[in-house]
């Protein structure tokens, strides 16, 4: 039973559907304290949803979320408005507001939920910027941020109010390599020296299995694999083989579902 | 039987989406008292809603004044009672035209802007990162444009009414030859303070929530797509006009009395 303590977050039998169309099947998962685990998996599994799920923006068809020991689906919604207080989310676009500058931008949570002096909110701002290297682009707009240096913005302002974890939205989609390699960095570091817990949602495989203490592989609703990065890099399972180096064809057809290519070409309807 | 089924899901849409703009404007009216330790946030608000509308309905109302004051003067004449021109010019402005007009200008000016500001907020994930920070965008973001917007209509439409009445002293007296003394003794004698002025003001004010109300809906509600946006957009300006003019029926009719 200790090891339950280990762990921030345990999704148990989780399934969510949208529409007629089930995202999640029945999802077991869990987030160890202080370690940065991956959710890898093709484009469209729902792993952004996941993350909305954790952060209980949704709610679950059924199954269980622990959060710290809460249950996110049945919180009030004060409750949940605490609990995000100790979450940090980035989003893929930043989300950062764009009619604020970058200090304000990383100001806001402690202005909106905390009674700390300008002097101290400065103080503060500034530490979080040097922290993500962008203290000198304090006075920038977001629309004067390239795509990275947004990406890095919001995670000194998802950092504001030391969270107990964060969850990354496919923060390397979009990147160049050296922003890549810079975000790849500052994950693992900020997990590290904050102590964080960290979720990276994602489908970048050799960035993500580089920094991941423990990947989960999420297909067709389904946890189809999990492990450390070393493990799955030797899995022989033709599914995570393909996933995992990229290969074209395999268990996963290049072609999407169709009629037969020549009954289509003479195609009578 | 396939356009009775459409007929079932669009009024069935429509009633929902009534459901939703309701439950909308009430989470945002629960949000609006906490503003009062927050005014910063209204403050800045009036003035990109309504400082920023000053221009376009001070030359609109300049222009709707001038034109009351020729149509006026080229009716009244004939009767002989150009004297009275002030009167037709004052309640024509202060019981209709001024709200009215007002609403419709402040729709196109102030409401898409709304609509477009909060349907790409929504597009480009702040709301959702709002909300991920704890923050609730309806008190945060809502609240506080509509708040401004309510209180940002009935000065419009007062100022709009003001500078109309001098455009049509302008018409009148300047250019026409109506006699000065004439024109303010009988707008202060024939225009009530109550009846016309208050009334006007309470129209004003009801278009200014209605107005605010469907251009911050239609924005939070809006697809968060491009074409999603431009549609809610679009949508805003044309239900606050054909809101404006159907209510101002309902409240002059309820207001002047006759029916």
């Amino acid at each position: 039973m200790s090891r339950d303590s280990d762990n921030l977050v345990e999704i148990r039998g989780l399934s969510f559907a949208r529409g007629d169309r089930m995202i999640f099947d029945g999802i077991d998962l869990d987030l160890r304290r202080g370690k940065v685990t991956a959710i890898m998996g093709p484009s469209g599994t729902g792993k952004t949803t996941l993350l909305r799920l954790i952060g209980g923006q949704l709610r679950p068809l059924s199954g269980s979320i622990r959060v710290d020991g809460q249950e996110v689906p049945r919180l009030r919604r004060d409750q949940l408005f605490d609990l995000r207080k100790r979450m940090g989310m980035l989003f893929q676009s930043g989300a950062l507001l764009t009619d604020l500058t970058v200090f304000d931008n990383v100001a806001f949570p402690l202005r909106e939920h905390t009674r700390l002096g300008e002097a101290l909110i400065r103080d503060l701002v500034l530490m979080k910027l040097e922290a993500v290297g962008l203290r000198g682009a304090r006075d920038l707009m977001p629309s004067e941020l390239s795509g990275g240096m947004a990406r890095r913005v919001a995670l000194a302002r998802a950092i504001a109010l030391d969270p107990m974890m964060i969850m990354y939205d496919e923060p390397f989609t979009g990147q160049d390599p050296m922003s890549m390699g810079v975000l790849v960095k500052l994950i693992r570091l900020l997990n590290d020296a904050l102590g964080l817990t960290s979720v990276v949602v994602s489908h970048d495989v050799a960035e993500t299995a580089g920094i991941a203490d423990y990947i989960y592989l999420i297909s067709g609703g389904k946890v189809v694999a999990q492990g450390t990065p070393e493990a799955l890099d030797r899995e022989r399972s033709p599914w995570v083989n393909q996933f995992m180096h990229g290969e074209p064809d395999g268990p996963v057809p290049f072609h999407y579902p169709a009629p037969d290519f020549a009954d289509d070409l003479l195609g009578a309807g | 039987m396939d356009t009775l089924q459409n007929l079932g899901r669009w009024a069935l849409g429509m009633f929902e989406r009534l459901g939703r703009g309701h439950l909308f404007l009430l989470y945002v009216l629960m949000g609006t008292p906490g503003l009062l330790f927050r005014l910063r946030l209204v403050v800045q608000q009036v003035y990109s809603v309504g400082v920023l509308s000053l221009l376009i309905v001070t030359v609109s109302g300049l222009f709707v004044g001038m034109v009351l004051g020729l149509q006026g003067y080229n009716t009244l004449v004939d009767f002989g009672s150009e004297e009275a021109l002030s009167v037709v010019v004052a309640l024509s402005l202060v019981r209709e035209l001024g709200p009215v007009v007002t609403a419709l200008l402040f729709a196109g000016r102030a409401g898409s802007a709304l609509t477009a500001e909060i349907g790409l907020m929504k597009a480009t994930e702040q709301l959702a990162g709002m909300e991920m920070m704890a923050v609730d965008p309806l008190r945060r973001v809502v609240a506080p444009r509509f708040l401004a917007g309510f209180i940002s209509m009935p000065l419009l439409a007062a100022i709009f009414s003001a500078v109309g009445v001098f455009g049509g002293w302008f018409v009148g007296v300047g250019l026409l030859g109506v006699d000065d003394g004439a024109f303010w003794s009988q707008m202060t004698a024939k225009v009530d303070f109550y009846e016309d002025i208050v009334n006007g003001v309470i129209k004003s004010a009801v278009f200014g929530f209605v107005a605010t109300w469907i251009a911050l809906f239609e924005g939070y509600d809006a697809v968060p797509t491009s074409e999603g946006v431009s549609r809610a957009t679009t949508r805003t300006v044309v239900h606050t006009a054909l809101a404006v003019l159907g209510l101002d029926f309902v409240l002059t009719a309820l207001m002047f009395g006759g029916v």
